[in-house]
């Protein structure tokens, strides 16, 4: 087993343990559950709109090189300018360019996955550039120096009574109180001051249209708007696969987006940015940028199966119906993207070494793959990336990092068994006279034992039963 | 209702035999299970037919990532189900198995074409209850409260949705109380209960909350997996409530 394997088992333990922080996600993960299945009661409207989402995703998916070329070609003939980066630490390197070209201290910072992709916060600040959360649940986590739980509500492993202590202690003005009003106003307060003496703002892209060169952002603070439009440069940082083809696919993604995020029908506000500020306009920065990250995405574009992986449009409805992330909460999965999603694409991204443990994250109960409003087959791919993680190949780097000798010798012996009626009904008997006395202490039989009973051996098989009742063989 | 809102599947003509597909998790820890499977479709004056060569559906080596290992099982049942008779199978999860990944675990094998075609015949065991020999029960038993927990697999791979509970409400003396969280999974989960055992101790603790919430005297469900994993932390956890599989349980009310 990789390195990680041991940090997610451990950090779940922990997490287990957290009886606050389990009783947080029920009741948030619950909630948004029930909230979301009222926008998407319309069976027949779902499965409509669902479909659309999901073949406007697969068409930019198909087309995707082409795709990016004209993203490039219009954004930069709209005035913004485009920058592509392999890896991390060529996009960190990108954005640290332009922010000490324009000399820039301070960055004002919308939500971007993307950038916690990247540790920007982390890589500006050791280089003397402060950074700003300006979301406010990405506001509370950086003030906890903490990473976010979750793709959409950063925060969501927190209540009140916990962002109280925090403000008060975090905050020089803050007064202790509970009334999310108050609290709220007073991240209000601290924000509305530096978004006016920010040198740049960076934001995510939730969507950037190919055929006109438009970024699109949802947000519902309003922050997203402010970091866009108020610090004289905007820096968007995207992974590649969130362009779209056209302006007319981008409504029923954001309808999905939306619906399945935040069970809200649209946000607050939809930014549809696609230009710097022109002449004789009041207000815009004076330069956009726009980073492209790969960040092995495009390895994993080249596998028919996997690309299927980069159709997500980051609504993070698959984690508030994951079994699994709703107990164990997103930090557990120490990864930018946690839950179903991200036990999927963190392995694909970062190799099999390191996140080979992710994929067995999962019961495939199929709770993701259900209520996904753009189909990933989330489970497929999580049954195709155990394989490649026990068996050498590259598809995905790091395949066959897991491979155990013993473990394949178990599986090759239970098939040879199984594949042989003479063998199954000998080895079958034998259990059903001997398989009770096995001691608990026994490996695999001590895990399942510790909250259940022993599994119990029947006297007889059905295969012995069948014959003995006289049901006709073949 | 299938899990992308298709329909599940389409009607066929009351056979006059069918193939039983017991499981391999049946066959060792609830072969009554499996027995009460195929006499509840005798009663129904189908002709069942136990194939004593299959063994299992694969799908253990499969979500473990041994797909050749899985391929080789699932090979070896081709050839005990020769007839063109629906294949019953008391397990959704099995039943997904074989009828959803098969035609993947096959793709672009020799035997493929044959492997869909058995695929194509196999049937939930509640699902051809309800769907084509459209069963009515009389209930013999004593009254009762249950509670029904629906298996992933059943209700999202092979479309189960409404018909165990309609099963169910059939019988004039049970009381079935709904589970507040019913779709959601037990925790289970194969090799998931060994390799993460915490996470899924705790995922089978908010279910046994959950099954005493209802007051139930017994939970019912489909599938050996869900049956095993609930069953045992019921016992550990000494609640005065049954874990049954529906074929037994059905079987217990209507023939005594």
């Amino acid at each position: 087993m990789g390195e990680s394997s041991i940090n997610f088992a451990k950090a779940s333990s922990a997490a287990l343990q957290d009886q606050q922080l389990r009783g947080n996600f029920r009741r948030a993960m619950d909630g948004l559950m029930s909230k979301r299945a009222v926008q998407f009661a319309d069976t027949a409207e779902w499965n409509g709109v669902r479909a659309l989402g999901a073949s406007v995703r697969l068409r930019a998916l198909s087309k995707l090189p082409e795709l990016l070329e004209k993203l490039e070609a219009n954004c930069t003939r709209n005035g913004i300018q485009v920058h592509w980066a392999a890896t991390t630490d060529e996009a960190n390197a990108i954005v640290l360019s332009i922010m000490q070209r324009v000399n820039a201290k301070l960055v004002v910072k919308g939500k971007s996955m993307v950038s916690e992709e990247m540790h920007l916060n982390a890589f500006l600040e050791k280089r003397g550039i402060e950074c700003l959360e300006s979301d406010l649940g990405e506001y509370i986590v950086q003030l906890d120096e903490a990473m976010p739980s979750h793709i959409i509500m950063p925060a969501i492993h927190m209540n009140t009574k916990q962002i109280a202590h925090l403000f008060k202690q975090k905050i020089k003005e803050a007064e202790y109180t509970e009334d999310v009003a108050q609290l709220t106003d007073l991240a209000r307060r601290v924000l509305r001051k530096k978004f006016a003496t920010a040198d740049v703002g960076v934001s995510g892209v939730n969507m950037a249209v190919a055929e006109t060169g438009t970024l699109c952002l949802v947000e519902n603070e309003g922050n997203g708007r402010m970091s866009t439009t108020v610090p004289p440069v905007h820096i968007a940082v995207m992974g590649l696969e969130k362009v779209v083809e056209k302006l007319e696919d981008v409504p029923p993604v954001i309808s999905l987006l939306t619906r399945s995020a935040t069970a809200q029908p649209i946000t607050t506000y939809v930014n549809m940015i696609s230009s710097p500020r022109k002449e004789g306009e009041k207000d815009g920065p004076d330069e956009i940028h726009l980073v492209i990250l790969d960040n092995g995405r495009s390895g994993i574009y080249a596998d028919e199966e996997l690309r299927n992986t980069l159709r997500c449009i980051r609504c993070g409805a698959c984690m508030n119906h994951c079994p699994v992330y709703t107990k164990v909460g997103g930090h557990a999965y120490q990864a930018p993207y946690p839950g179903p999603i991200g036990s999927i694409l963190m392995p694909q991204v970062e190799g099999l070494e390191k996140r080979g443990e992710l994929p067995h994250a999962c019961t495939m109960c199929n709770a993701c793959v259900e209520i996904c409003p753009v189909k990933i087959p989330i489970v497929e791919i999580m049954g195709r990336l155990r394989s490649e993680a026990v068996h050498p190949g590259d598809a995905v780097r790091g395949a066959g990092s897991h491979a155990s000798k013993a473990e394949a010798m178990v599986w090759k012996g239970w098939s040879m068994t199984y594949a042989s009626p003479l063998a199954y009904q000998f080895a079958t008997a034998l259990l059903a006279k001997l398989g009770n006395a096995a001691p608990t202490s026994l490996p695999l039989l001590k895990e399942w034992t510790n909250v259940r009973t022993k599994p119990r051996f029947a006297n007889r098989t059905l295969h012995a039963l069948a014959r003995e009742k006289g049901i006709p063989d073949v | 209702m299938s899990h992308d809102g298709t329909t599940s599947r389409p009607d066929i003509e009351r056979p006059e035999s069918v193939y039983f597909f017991g499981t391999c998790l049946v066959d060792l820890f609830y072969p009554d299970a499996g027995m009460a499977g195929m006499e509840l479709l005798k009663a129904q004056g189908v002709r069942v037919v136990f194939p004593q060569g299959q063994s299992c559906c694969g799908q253990p080596a499969y979500n473990s990532g041994y797909r050749e290992e899985a391929l080789k099982v699932a090979r070896a049942q081709l050839d005990y189900f020769p007839g063109d008779w629906p294949i019953v199978v008391p397990s959704g999860s099995c039943a997904g198995m074989m009828s959803k990944h098969w035609p993947d675990l096959f793709k672009g094998e020799p035997d493929e074409a044959r492997a869909r075609q058995v695929a194509s015949r196999v049937w939930e065991l509640t699902q051809f209850l309800v769907q084509v020999l459209k069963v009515t029960f009389e209930d013999q038993g004593p009254p009762v409260k249950i509670t029904w927990h629906a298996s992933c697999h059943a209700q999202r791979e092979m479309g189960v949705t409404d018909e165990p509970k309609a099963l169910l409400r059939q019988l004039a003396n049970v009381e079935l109380v709904e589970l507040q969280r019913e779709k959601e999974c037990c925790g289970f989960g194969g090799t998931f209960a060994v390799r993460h055992p915490e996470i899924s101790a705790a995922m089978v603790g908010d279910k046994v909350a959950d099954i005493e919430n209802t007051g139930a005297k017994a939970v019912v469900s489909g599938d050996c997996g869900c049956l095993m994993n609930i069953s045992g932390a019921l016992e550990a956890g000494q609640k005065p409530v049954r874990g049954v599989h529906i074929a037994q349980f059905l079987k217990e009310r209507t023939h005594g």
